[in-house]
């Protein structure tokens, strides 16, 4: 039988208590049981950025990560990313830029993105294309969502 | 149907994607985020560990005494066979396998674990068959048969099997006389390539959820760009009524042609009319995504080509052998487009063509963005360079010399409309400072540059259609109702274009109605072949000319004017005679009251618009030739310059350029975006990409051992331009644009390795270790 843990959690701000069966991942938590699906599952398996979310403000592939580590965690995915209908600077330069097409690595993207700004308020391009390194697009040739996350960079 | 000609302002501007903010909130959905509540089953499939079997015997006993486990379902409940083209596919393998990863049988329980260990508990006795795993061997006599009842299976008129072989299609292309005309060459360049497997590698895997209500109506949800062709062909194979069958396609997170046609998504379905009530949801790993499904077929291509001493064009010999895998239902038509198109935009006056669809025991090839078309021009992109140079010409001098232009009669006898390839040429070789030879960055460098041009139509049967209606609103907004599919490309941003410019409405006034489903969307044939912005956009073109139309009389009743007099700006009636004015808002449902309370003028306006090409011709199976083969071809130009690392054979991009005849770029941004998604696919293809096969299994199915382009390979500058010769039956003159970027890449990044190096590899990808074994081989590292 598998055994369930009962974890407290903030996930984008909410204070959350949650009981989740020991195998269960962080990113089927989050998808199913508290109804976040802008997080996305593109391999399960670590390898392509879609389901990237901030735990403990350092961005983590939330396939990785078993829900039952996260008690006590803080974690913030794309829905927690704008407040009241406000976006932050970020996505509204991946819209102004066109940096989003199917915009099914959009979310990991931007918590990627946002991870990045977070520690390192001026990135040079080479570190910009280092932090996004592990979040696969298919669509976009990557090139508008660099020059997004140059955009965005406050001076 | 009259349509203004005037240009409206809001073409040609670059106005944001409509589905954007939904994009970069979380909150647009997409298949596998639907709730289906607690009485959702999950699927897995039993799959063939064997390339080439009879299947002997199944027993599912132990499996279906699993507690949880719901249903079982194998090649014996459905016999019946489907296919887009060649119904030569089953839902589960029947009596034998074809390949490492068929379906044998599906299962659906209560969670994914059970199902899977479910899976395992099915035994399945085989007995192996000699396998097939070369194209060319397949198509030889020598070859066990793949698919020994091919004579039977039902097929699309212009597609020419042979059974008794291997070779599901036959495309053969006459025009002129080869033979005779080898004499006449001054120069004659043989080469053959050998383009592998590749994978679309959308972020989003395949899923598909389905549902049988108690009448027996099915109800499936799939990240699909094929809605509509889906239910067409599900619905026929399981014997339900076309309108019995609904299909829900949400956005989708990536397609390039593996969402189209019927892929996994008849599976769930088969599965959910033995479950009845139940939603039963089946969702790809990964590594089902990689070679379970469709893949890029792999080519071989032989290429003879030949010019007289002033460099122009004589003669071409090219015989393709496609590697269909073990399924063609699709394939044959890419077979048969690399056929028709199979000289690349060249005006060759004498061709022979034999391009064959080849059954073998790997993965089944499908569409793939652009499909047949970077494989075919991997192969005439370098043998025109090649040729080029035997004959001592510049090389951007011998393409415009030779490029296919408007008037010219093609390789199947069509006359060419108007394109702009000679600009994209031009803009192309100025773009990577073509005929200046460039110093590397450093001695254990070398430099080169590399230029190549593709063409393409959209492949489709010729009679593929299109069809959108217009709701006009209470607001005075208008919800635009399409059947073609959001796939990335912008389709839903340029279909409110279209509609916003045509009627008269800011963008802003413009509602898509999704997600797309075939109960309430109009009817549309497959979001493939770039056909969307041309095709569906001219329905919309027509839906929204006819709400207008039906606007304008209402209120030019009312006012008792000429409806010539009357405009439509910005969502405001107006009138250029009486100057009166008056807001679309309420008067476009609710209509016009008459002066004096003497009754009402109008109603809900509701415009339509269909669009079917009718000229598409076809072909003598003989010849090839006909009048009329394709509705048109997007014709372009792409060129790097790249540096090549002597002592790790990497290839780095310098500069990336490429321009491609977009007829009229109806919102540039959207354009240039698919110019550079594309090339970028393309650069990763050429460079990374291999579904590597050993004895038909696939080696590398996940994302550390096949690799894709990351944010680190793109290169440092990447132009994109387009040009616009119009195109005669486009909405405001516009060309498809989706795939053709990537077609010429492979071709052009292996001219710029040969200039650089003097080596022409056998075909992609490039990898460093590959490049570098080349030049040591070659003996130029010292
Ligand atoms: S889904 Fe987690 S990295 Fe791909
Ligand atoms: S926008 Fe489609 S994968 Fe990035």
């Amino acid at each position: 039988m598998i055994s369930y843990h009962q974890i407290t959690l903030k996930v984008n701000g909410e204070t959350e208590v949650v009981n989740v069966p020991a195998n269960m991942t962080l990113l089927v938590m989050l998808r199913e049981e508290m109804g976040l699906t802008g997080v996305k599952n593109g391999c399960a398996a670590g390898e392509c950025g879609a389901c990237t979310v901030l735990m403990n403000g350092e961005p983590v592939n939330s396939c990785m990560v078993l829900a039952a580590e996260c008690d006590g965690a803080e974690v913030i995915t794309v829905e927690g990313l704008s407040h009241n209908g406000q976006l932050i600077k970020l996505q509204e330069m991946l819209i102004a830029k066109g940096g989003v097409q199917c915009g099914f690595c959009t979310p990991g993207m931007l918590i990627s993105a946002f991870a990045l700004l977070k520690r390192n308020p001026d990135p040079s391009e080479n570190e910009i294309r280092e932090a996004l390194v592990g979040n696969l697009c298919r669509c976009t040739g990557y090139v508008r969502i660099i020059d997004a996350v140059k955009a965005s960079v406050e001076k | 149907m009259a349509v203004t000609d005037k240009m409206p302002e809001l073409i040609g501007k670059s106005p944001l994607r409509v589905d954007v903010h939904g994009k970069v909130t979380g909150a647009a959905i997409y298949t596998d985020d639907i709730q289906f509540g607690k009485n959702l089953l999950y699927a897995r499939v039993k799959r063939s560990p064997h390339p080439h079997a009879l299947i002997k015997k199944i027993d599912t006993s132990k499996a279906e005494a699993l507690p949880g486990v719901k249903v079982i379902v194998t090649g014996k409940d459905y016999p019946q066979r489907i296919g887009l083209y060649l119904k030569d596919k089953n839902i589960f393998a029947t009596d034998r396998v074809r390949f490492v990863g068929e379906a044998v049988a599906g299962v659906a329980a209560v969670n994914e674990e059970i199902a899977e260990k479910a899976c395992e508990l099915i035994e399945v006795e085989y007995e192996l068959l000699e396998p097939v795993f070369d194209s060319i061997y397949g198509a030889s006599p020598d070859a066990p048969l793949i698919h020994p009842d091919m004579g039977d299976y039902e097929v699309a008129n212009f597609i020419f099997p042979k059974p008794g072989t291997n070779i599901s299609n036959h495309f053969k292309a006459r025009k002129g006389d080869v033979d005779r005309a080898w004499k006449d060459c001054a120069a004659i360049v043989e080469k053959s390539f050998h383009i592998p497997q590749v994978q679309h590698v959308p972020i989003e895997p395949h899923i598909a959820i389905a549902k049988t209500d108690d009448n027996g109506r099915v109800t499936l949800w799939a990240s699909s760009q094929s809605p509509f062709a889906q239910r067409n062909l599900i619905a026929k194979t399981l014997g339900i009524s076309e309108s019995d069958m609904r299909v829900i396609a949400p956005y989708v997170g990536g397609g390039f042609g593996c969402k189209a046609g019927v892929t996994m998504e008849a599976m769930p379905v088969a599965i959910a009319l033995k479950a009845k009530g139940h939603p039963v949801k089946m969702r790809f790993t990964r590594e089902e995504e990689f070679y379970t499904n469709f893949v890029r077929q792999g080519l071989k291509i032989k290429l003879k080509v030949g010019c007289d001493k002033d460099g122009n064009m004589l003669a071409m010999e090219n015989t393709m052998y496609w590697d269909g895998g073990a399924s063609t239902e699709y394939g044959v038509n890419i077979t048969r487009a690399g056929g028709y198109s199979s000289t690349g935009p060249f005006d060759i006056p004498n061709v022979k063509t034999d391009s064959f669809c080849v059954y073998t025991n790997h993965p089944i090839g499908g569409a793939y963005r652009g499909f047949g078309m970077s494989e075919l021009h991997t192969g005439i992109g370098q043998v025109m360079d090649e040729l080029a140079e035997k004959i001592g010409m510049d090389k951007v001098e011998f393409l415009k010399r030779n490029s296919i232009q408007g008037g010219d009669i093609n390789v199947t006898g069509m006359k060419m409309h108007p394109i702009g390839l000679q600009e994209c040429i031009d803009k192309v070789a100025k773009g990577i400072n073509w005929g200046v030879k460039e110093k590397a960055s450093s001695d254990n460098k070398l430099r080169g540059k590399g230029i190549a041009i593709s063409w393409k139509a959209p492949a489709m049967p010729p009679n593929a259609g299109s069809s959108a209606f217009i709701e006009m609103n209470e607001d005075g907004t208008a919800t635009v109702n399409v059947g073609g599919q959001e796939i990335g490309q912008g389709a839903f941003t340029v279909a409110a274009q279209i509609a916003a410019a045509t009627i008269g409405l800011p963008m802003e006034d413009i509602r898509i109605a999704g997600p797309l489903d075939t109960q309430y969307s109009p009817y549309e044939w497959q979001t493939v072949a770039s056909r969307l912005t041309w095709s569906m956009g001219n329905a919309v073109r027509f839906a929204a000319a006819d709400a207008r139309r039906q606007i304008l009389e209402m209120v030019a009743e009312a006012w008792d004017e000429d409806v010539d007099d009357l405009d439509i700006i910005n969502g405001i009636v107006v009138s250029y005679r009486s100057e009166k004015e008056m807001s679309l808002k309420n008067i476009a449902v609710y209509g016009i009251p008459k002066e004096d309370d003497q009754g009402w003028i109008g109603g809900p306006v509701v415009g339509q618009g269909s669009f079917m090409p009718s000229y598409v011709t076809g072909l003598d199976p003989e010849t090839g030739q006909g009048p009329r083969a394709v509705v048109h071809y997007t014709t372009g130009a792409q060129g790097f310059d790249i540096e090549i690392d002597k002592d790790t054979g990497k290839i780095e991009i310098l500069k990336a350029v490429t321009a491609f005849d977009v007829g009229r770029a109806l919102n540039p941004e959207l354009v240039k975006a698919q110019m550079e998604g594309g090339m970028m696919q393309g650069i990763s293809s050429a460079i990374f990409e291999e579904i590597i096969l050993e004895e038909g299994v696939m080696q590398n199915p996940s994302f550390v051992d096949y690799r894709i382009a990351t944010t680190v390979d793109v290169p440092r500058v990447m132009e994109t331009y387009f040009v616009e010769v119009p195109q005669d039956d486009g909405p405001f003159g516009a060309r498809g644009i989706g795939e053709h970027p990537m077609t010429p890449t492979i071709a052009a990044l292996g001219n710029a390795i040969y200039d650089a190096t003097g080596i022409r590899l056998e075909g992609p990808p490039f990898l460093p270790e590959k490049v570098y074994l080349a030049m040591k081989d070659a003996g130029i590292l010292d």
